[in-house]
């Protein structure tokens, strides 16, 4: 596979080998004839209209296409003509902080109108327009001088694209050769700025969204990706270049994870795809990510996002696009070195395009009505996730990590998405919808959830060397405490002794004041891996206090509710500088208060 | 209502010339016709019955020479020899303007209401084009309903689509009629709902004295002057049920996009709606999705439901309030299921609430409203706001558990703090939520919220921070002794 270099675009290039016409439509899915060197996955433009579409069977002399816009009015006998190449992403400078659709079209240069930014709200039909900028000037830094060997994916020069971020130019894969021609400061995408064995390299280049780019080797995930999310970090961690799926039924907290993932993981870029979901819900990101700074860089946290938006009302078959075109804007970032997260929010709706498209074409459906081949796409999405060293001579490390929330109908984790997902993700947050309805969120579930990264070495080197020991005491409570939960269920509180009521006490601080946590709080929407593990250290040790005090003979209940433990729940909103003595300060307070009972 | 009269519609014959084919197979709402080069996927069509009568037909599919429409007027007395099928060259279209405003109309957009012919603005396709969201502006202005239970918990705001999720027999229809009734934006500087306010209604299979309902109610308080109903109900014909809903919206549209105005449209009843969908799926042998209905009915969902929203620079607003009936009761049931999956939010109603008498039957627990957060706050209702709606949830949640425990080990088995949330979760449901027919501004259902938790600790307020505490929980206690006093 090579990139293209040269000024084409499966989208936007007239013309090409061969053209049929239309036999039949229906829905986004179009069957032509005539097309006679038509490959799989080729981009084609269906109708006078000119609409983009993607071959995706061949059949004899009829080729089946699915259509990224809609296709009402097309007729039979219309034309259709075969670009020749697949459907490809425009890669370079540029690309942070913009928002695309499902196919890469730029949606703020196709709501503009007559100088209007909002002058377009709707998006009509059959607008091409090219993903990157093409007048924009970036202030080129060459990496290499005439005369320098280069192989792909060494770097020739860098772009400042953001305050945060050194957009990295690299040699094409398919170009090696030795430099002949470098040119210094600003340039347009499709500019030239080196030459190699007299070809011109430009910024921009392509590629295919099907194929994953290519990379020297994998890594062993060994590092988390830090979210700041209690229950993730401290239960259940994702790698970096590892996978996480989130499931739940609708209202449990799928997008709201997502979009705290999005705000604070520490992450070079994130790629955020809104397949299939809420309108409002990127708009929502659109408003805020720009007023929000990144708590790494001190850069508006926009300027390292890029967002994929084919929303629920449009086009089906683009929704099945919009997966591959953000999964290869992701790879490219980590080909420069950098860690990459990718948030698809949702991978069912994406799943659900393909059994559409895949209805109409009446092939022989699986499980409830999905075509066979969903476990196998599935995979190749997940697979192209991890933690590389890149091409080239430099060695650079990076890594795509991906978390995809599924949306099983009715909540139910039996279905095929939610199975077939959970045989690929390494870690797998269990959203609940009876938590959710409590109230309790981010509504994980701690009995069902895992994570297969082993990440202990670098929390305890990171943040305390007991990181784990703490972590297995809170796993011990939480799962006594549920045992204990069922048995009052049954019998009553009355049922238990009081050692066992105490289990009960510290299981709901745990559950309430460390497991919650709201999405919506300025302070702990975010909770730093030292707060974290100094928030289970209080509950540790008021769960100490409490044991002794009611092993003194106090009551449980006057125990547990000594005025320092109401104190517990308020942990969460102290600010970071104070926590250490803040922490210790309540940690003595309760023990005195337990004392004083007696 | 399947004849149609040609003034009231966008003049089709004119526009093409009329074209007889062949059909040559009708099953179920559907016809194949043969000889059908110039018809194009999902336009409009002319059935002409044997008897001369025209009903409307929607192409689903065109190959080769065969094209497969569906009959909206339904295909009762059609047979192959003596029908014809004439093609129009145009998607659904439908008549948009301010002269709808005050009409009834069936529901295809033509009037029923006896009253003169339509003077429509303009004629647009009924499927309308997906918004940009970058051209979006997120909702964020809090509409007041004077129900405690959606203002304090589930805060509507302008642009919000949001189902009320009933069953048969629970009073679904009559909240949203409260709620058109009686929404109003604070601050706006008019008490009263002023001339941008709009409501459209679309009844989808709906029977008559649902429909009954809803034109009294709004004949009475002479709001039909600002309301415009499409009206198709249980008899009328089922394909064009899939209509219904998007010439509402087409016509909501262009009062809020290019009129400026804040449209309530209420889609009644999305059921009827799905079911539909069904019929006309199994009629094309298509391979079903859960339960029989087609695995498209998500998107299809989403295409009616994403209509709703606000637009920059635009100063009006589509909000949705669908009502949906749940089959038996089951929320994971497919209908609400892709709804809920793609609305902002949810309103359940409670049988068990409805039987206890407690009115308006909202179940809090499953209720959500998405758009809360960027509704409610200081500035827009107040500062505590958010804090004592998740005091209580969890207060209600945590009585609730209680209720069940204690119905198996009964309440002596219970703390102290255990026996005051038990009583709260009772209080609350009869006192909060079951407000009665009175309207309570956003001030007094706050208070009702702090009198309530007023017999809580402050160490047990653990949602609430100290400071809120302070300042508004005396508050609500001295207005309370007031009352009282
Ligand atoms: N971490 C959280 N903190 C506070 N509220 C939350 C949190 N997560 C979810 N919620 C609540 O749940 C609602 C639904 O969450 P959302 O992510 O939209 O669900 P889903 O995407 O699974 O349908 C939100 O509108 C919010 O009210
Ligand atoms: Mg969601």
């Amino acid at each position: 596979m090579t990139e293209a270099v040269t000024p084409q675009t499966g989208l936007s290039r007239n013309g090409g080998p061969g053209a049929g016409s239309v036999w039949r439509v229906a829905g986004p899915v179009v069957v032509a004839t005539g097309l006679k060197e038509a490959r799989l996955y080729n981009v084609v433009y269906v109708g006078e209209a000119r609409l983009p579409g993607e071959v995706i069977r061949i059949d004899g002399k009829r080729t089946v296409i699915q259509v990224y816009e809609d296709t009402s009015g097309i007729r039979v006998g219309e034309p259709v003509q075969d670009t020749g190449a697949p459907l490809q992403v425009e890669l370079g400078p540029g690309l942070l902080g913009a928002i695309f659709d499902g196919t890469q079209r730029p949606l703020p240069a196709m709501a503009a109108s007559n100088g209007d930014p909002y002058g377009a709200p709707t998006i009509s039909r059959g607008v091409a327009i090219p993903a990157l900028d093409r007048e924009r000037l970036w202030d080129f830094v060459p990496a290499v001088s005439e005369g320098d060997e280069v192989v792909p994916g060494d770097l020739l020069g860098t772009v400042e694209e953001t305050e945060a971020l050194v957009h990295k130019v690299l040699v094409p894969h398919g170009v090696s050769g030795i430099v002949t021609g470098v040119t210094r400061g600003p340039a347009r995408v499709e500019e030239p700025v080196v030459r190699v064995n007299g070809e011109p390299v430009a910024m921009m280049r392509r590629w295919p969204v099907r194929e994953p780019r290519p990379t020297a080797r994998r890594l062993d995930p060994e590092v988390p990706l830090v979210t700041g999310q209690r229950v993730v970090d401290t239960l259940f961690p994702v790698a970096l270049g590892g996978t996480a799926t989130i499931p739940g039924g609708f209202g449990t907290g799928k997008t709201v994870l997502e979009q705290s993932l999005a705000r604070y993981s520490h992450a070079d870029v994130v790629v955020y795809v809104g397949c299939g979901e809420r309108g409002n819900e990127l708009t929502e990101v659109l408003e805020e990510f720009p007023e929000l700074v990144d708590p790494n860089t001190g850069a508006p946290l926009m300027q390292r996002t890029i967002l994929i938006a084919n929303t629920s009302n449009m086009p089906v078959a683009a929704r099945e696009a919009s997966i591959y075109t953000g999964i290869t804007l992701a790879e490219y970032f980590r080909d420069q070195g950098y860690d990459v997260a990718l948030m698809a929010d949702s991978t069912s709706r994406w799943g659900e395009a393909l059994r559409e498209v895949s209805g109409r074409l009446e092939e022989m459906p699986a499980e409830e009505g999905y075509p066979a081949y969903l476990s196998t796409r599935l995979a190749e999405f997940y697979e192209r996730a991890g933690s590389v060293v890149t091409l080239g001579k430099e060695g650079r490390e990076g890594s795509v990590t991906v978390v995809g929330a599924v949306s099983p109908p009715g909540g139910d984790f039996s279905e095929p998405i939610t199975q077939h997902t959970l045989r690929l993700a390494g870690t797998f947050w269990a959203l609940d919808t009876s938590l959710a309805r409590g109230r309790h969120f981010p509504a994980i579930n701690w009995g069902t959830s895992y994570t297969l990264y082993e990440l202990d070495a670098w929390f305890e080197r990171e943040v305390r060397e007991d990181w784990s020991e703490q972590r297995a005491w809170m796993q011990d409570l939480l799962q006594r405490e549920g045992s204990l939960l069922e048995i009052v269920q049954l019998l009553g509180a009355d049922a238990l002794a009081s050692p066992q009521r105490v289990v009960l006490a510290a299981g709901r601080l745990l559950r309430e004041d460390f497991l919650q946590q709201s999405a919506f709080d300025e302070v702990d929407a975010y909770c730093a891996l030292p707060k974290q593990y100094a928030m289970l250290r209080v509950i540790r040790a008021v769960h100490k206090a409490l044991s002794a005090a009611v092993e003194r003979g106090a009551p449980v209940e006057a125990a547990s509710s000594v005025p320092a433990a109401g104190e517990v729940g308020r942990m969460r909103y102290w600010p970071d500088d104070e926590f250490e003595e803040r922490a210790a300060a309540l940690i003595s307070r309760v023990e005195r208060e337990m004392e004083e009972l007696g | 209502m399947t004849e149609r009269k040609a003034k009231d519609g966008p003049d089709f014959e004119r526009l093409f010339a009329v074209e007889h084919r062949t059909v040559s197979y009708v099953s179920g709402p559907l016809l194949v016709a043969e000889r059908a080069g110039d018809a194009g996927y999902d336009e409009m069509v002319d059935v002409v019955t044997p008897a001369g009568e025209t009903r409307r037909g929607q192409v689903l599919e065109v190959e080769g020479d065969k094209m497969v429409v569906q009959v909206l007027g339904g295909t009762r007395g059609l047979n192959r020899p003596g029908t014809t099928v004439r093609t129009t060259g145009e998607v659904a279209k439908t008549a948009v303007g301010p002269d709808l405003i005050g009409r009834i109309l069936d529901g295809s957009g033509h009037p029923v209401d006896g009253g003169p012919p339509l003077q429509p603005a303009a004629y647009q396709s009924v499927n309308g084009q997906p918004l940009n969201p970058y051209a979006r502006a997120h909702p964020s202005d809090f509409i007041e309903t004077g129900i405690s239970a959606i203002d304090g918990l589930n805060t509507l705001v302008r642009g919000q689509k949001l189902p009320i999720f009933g069953g048969f027999g629970l009073p679904a229809m009559e909240l949203a009629a409260q709620i058109a009734e009686s929404a109003r934006v604070p601050g706006s500087g008019n008490e009263e709902v002023t001339d941008d306010f709009v409501v459209v209604f679309a009844a989808i299979g709906v029977t008559h004295r649902e429909a009954a309902f809803f034109r009294r109610r709004f004949a009475g308080s002479a709001a039909l002057e600002r309301s415009i109903l499409f009206l198709n109900l249980a008899d009328d014909p089922t394909v064009e049920r899939l209509l219904t809903p998007r010439a509402a919206l087409t016509a909501a549209e262009y009062l809020a996009w290019e009129e400026g105005r804040h449209v309530l449209v209420i889609l009644a009843d999305v059921t009827n709606y799905c079911e539909a969908l069904r019929e006309v799926s199994a009629a094309r042998e298509e391979i079903p999705g859960r339960r029989g209905y087609p695995g498209y009915m998500y998107t299809d969902l989403a295409s009616l439901f994403e209509r709703a929203g606000r637009v920059r620079g635009r100063s009006g607003s589509v909000t949705q309030l669908m009502i949906l009936s749940m089959p038996d009761d089951d929320i994971t049931h497919p209908i609400p299921d892709l709804t809920g999956y793609i609305t902002e939010g949810q309103i359940v109603l409670s049988r068990e609430l409805d039987r206890r008498g407690i009115s308006p039957p909202i179940d809090v627990l499953p209720s959500l409203s998405r758009l809360m957060n960027a509704g409610v706050g200081a500035g827009k209702t107040r500062e505590d706001h958010r804090a004592v709606a998740d005091q209580l949830y969890a207060a209600f949640a945590r009585g609730k558990e209680l209720r069940s425990l204690v119905s198996i080990v009964g309440e002596q088995a219970l703390s102290e703090e255990d026996r005051r949330n038990l009583a709260f979760a009772e209080d609350f449901e009869e006192q909060f939520v079951g407000q009665g027919p009175n309207r309570r501004t956003m001030e007094e259902t706050l208070e009702t919220a702090w009198r309530l938790l007023d017999r809580f600790s402050s160490g047990e307020l653990k949602r609430i921070k100290p400071e809120l505490i302070e300042r508004y929980r005396s508050r609500a206690t001295v207005s309370a002794t007031q009352e009282e006093g």
